[in-house]
């Protein structure tokens, strides 16, 4: 088989880590393809090489093909979201400020309960708090949102804010951001650069919240549609591998090198093992499976998840919405991904859509193969959101 | 609206910023700003009501400037969008030339094409100047170290310049390895040794 280079456009964070072992661990050869890996310094500019034919994949915040399906932001051209790289992975901070009125007032920095967490926030600011976020469209922003709205934190008002991570510790330093939520590696950093401290992981806020997907121009995914079936299944061998503790250690060496993350690899291992050091006095924090590649059929592009993302957007930018929200929910191709994934011993759910919230605790689904459990995906304030009404 | 545009260009390299100013002055009746990369991109931006920004493409704060086509107050303006559909060529060259624009909507592409041109070009050329200079830098520096490679050598076999040389020639072709690479080799292992 002859070997296809395709170029593939990333953002240097852990959770670019299937695309990334795709093609250091051999998954993509064995598919007869190179991964030509773009690091982009930035997500429009992401976005911008996947829109204008530049790459042929992208590493991909997960409501941004679902806003460009929406009219939201400059360009328009048609994605596919193809697979879920990944889930959850992200961690809300503050300030070393707001650490310090955190402290005082008694916060224990327990890195798990998000009402708590928002009551002592609410409880030392006196005024709306402005959060540092990577993108506009983002999870990070959804996730905040969400948790602003059933929390005190609400009634004080969340200002947010686009702030490249680079540049998050002069922001905070300066006073324009007062707190943020980043990918990893980049809450670590603010910890060890001593400019802030953890406060809460993603999913404790929404418990499988789809972070990342695999996004190519629709046009691209159906005339190539050989090229995406490898690509996909090289990526979902190498989420496979990712979900194994023993492939850990390996993983952050390989993500840590220079043309990659550039930072050390015991920085990226505290995102692997969800071993996290939450404040610069050292404190750590176990947390569950911080960032799942695999488990609970994590790559599959449910959409209901579709769904809930536009229902937000929607809501937040005030988008006139004539009937359903079908439209910007079927940018998530679980047809593609069964249609590339199927026949290639991957067990699959059987529906395409689910009750999103309604899993607390694992639970075993109809499937292709029938061994298929999902795992939790319940909203921290325990409302579900059902696809079929929106 | 004044018949004048007003740019804002986001460059933080205080030279490049200069020659782009001066090449969008010479070509077209307009106010220009210059804003170096700052956590408050947005709101600074937004303080000149651009017609036009113009950011490199690499910039890693282009992310900041999201932000303002979603602003949709008329007072908090611009409603700044990516040039694209009518102007599609347009965008993908500038995506070439490593310049992307945001453009307040209802603008007209006629005027903003002499822009982009000037600042398209000014791009380019700061780019192929700055490569020729790293490239010359680099082939200095291999020039340096390969003769310091050559007078270790010297030095250790009492062998005269030529031989110091083809030694290190057949070495790297040997190898695989360019001679650079096995005079950096040997530098670094003889500084090791001392």
């Amino acid at each position: 088989m002859k070997t296809v280079a395709l170029p593939v456009a990333y953002m240097p964070l852990v959770d670019a880590a299937p695309l990334i072992m795709a093609q250091e661990m051999g998954f993509a050869a064995t598919e007869g393809i190179a991964l030509d890996l773009v690091a982009a310094p930035s997500w429009s500019s992401v976005r911008d090489m996947l829109a204008f034919g530049r790459v042929d994949a992208a590493h991909m915040l997960s409501p941004v093909p679902v806003a460009m399906a929406m009219g939201l932001g400059g360009v328009s051209t048609r994605l596919a979201a193809v697979s879920v790289l990944s889930a959850n992975g992200n961690v809300i901070g503050v300030g070393s400020e707001i650490e310090q009125r955190l402290r005082d007032a008694g916060h224990g920095f327990d890195f798990a309960d998000p009402v708590g967490a928002a009551e002592a926030l609410a409880g030392v600011s006196d005024g709306p708090l402005t959060f540092g976020v990577p993108f506009p469209f983002s999870m990070h922003v959804e996730l905040l949102r969400y948790w602003a709205e059933a929390t005190p934190l609400g009634e004080q008002g969340v200002e947010i804010r686009t702030v490249p991570p680079p540049l998050m510790a002069d922001a905070l330093a300066s006073g324009d951001v007062d707190a943020f939520c980043v990918g990893e590696p980049w809450g670590s950093v603010a910890v060890d650069n001593a400019v802030g401290a953890l406060l809460l992981p993603g999913q404790v806020i929404w418990n499988f919240a789809p972070e990342k997907v695999l996004a190519v121009r629709a046009d691209w995914a159906e005339t190539e549609p050989d090229l995406l079936g490898r690509l996909m299944r090289a990526v979902w061998q190498a989420g496979r591998w990712l979900s194994r503790p023993e492939s850990r250690t390996t993983a952050g060496e390989i993500l840590s090198r220079r043309e990659y993350l550039d930072v050390s690899p015991e920085l990226i291992d505290r995102a692997l093992t969800g071993l996290l050091t939450v404040t610069s006095r050292g404190e750590q924090r176990q947390v569950e499976t911080f960032v799942e590649f695999h488990r609970g059929a994590a790559t599959f592009p449910w959409r209901s998840q579709a769904k809930w993302i536009a229902h937000r957007l929607g809501k937040t930018h005030n988008v006139v919405v004539n009937g359903t929200l079908d439209a910007p929910a079927s940018v998530f191709r679980s047809d593609l991904h069964r249609r590339h994934l199927g026949n290639t011993g991957v067990d699959l759910p059987g529906a395409s859509a689910k009750v999103e919230g309604a899993i607390r605790r694992a639970t075993p689904v109809a499937s292709a193969r029938g061994g298929l459990t999902l795992v939790p995906d319940s909203f921290f304030d325990g409302r579900i959101f059902d696809p079929s009404e929106h | 609206m004044s018949s004048k545009l007003t740019v804002v260009v986001v460059e933080e390299d205080r030279d490049r910023a200069l020659a782009i100013v001066d090449a969008l002055k010479n070509a077209t009746d307009c106010d220009v700003f210059v804003i170096g990369n700052s956590s408050a991109l947005a709101r600074r931006i937004a303080a000149h009501e651009p017609d036009i920004v113009l950011i490199d493409i690499d910039n890693p704060t282009r992310d900041m400037l999201e932000e303002l086509t979603l602003a949709s107050g008329p007072l908090e303006r611009p409603v700044a969008m990516f040039v694209s559909g009518a102007a599609g060529g347009l965008a993908q060259m500038a995506i070439e030339a490593g310049v992307s624009a945001y453009v307040v909507d209802g603008l007209a592409p006629q005027r903003i094409k002499p822009v982009m041109d000037t600042a398209i070009a000014r791009f380019g050329m700061v780019r192929q100047m700055r490569t020729e200079l790293a490239e010359t830098r680099r082939a200095l520096e291999e020039r340096k170290v390969i003769d310091r490679a050559k007078g270790l050598l010297i030095k250790a076999r009492g062998i005269d310049e030529d031989t110091a040389y083809a030694m290190l020639r057949k070495t790297a072709m040997d190898q695989g390895r360019r001679v650079a690479e096995v005079a950096e080799a040997l530098v670094t292992a003889s500084g090791l040794l001392r």
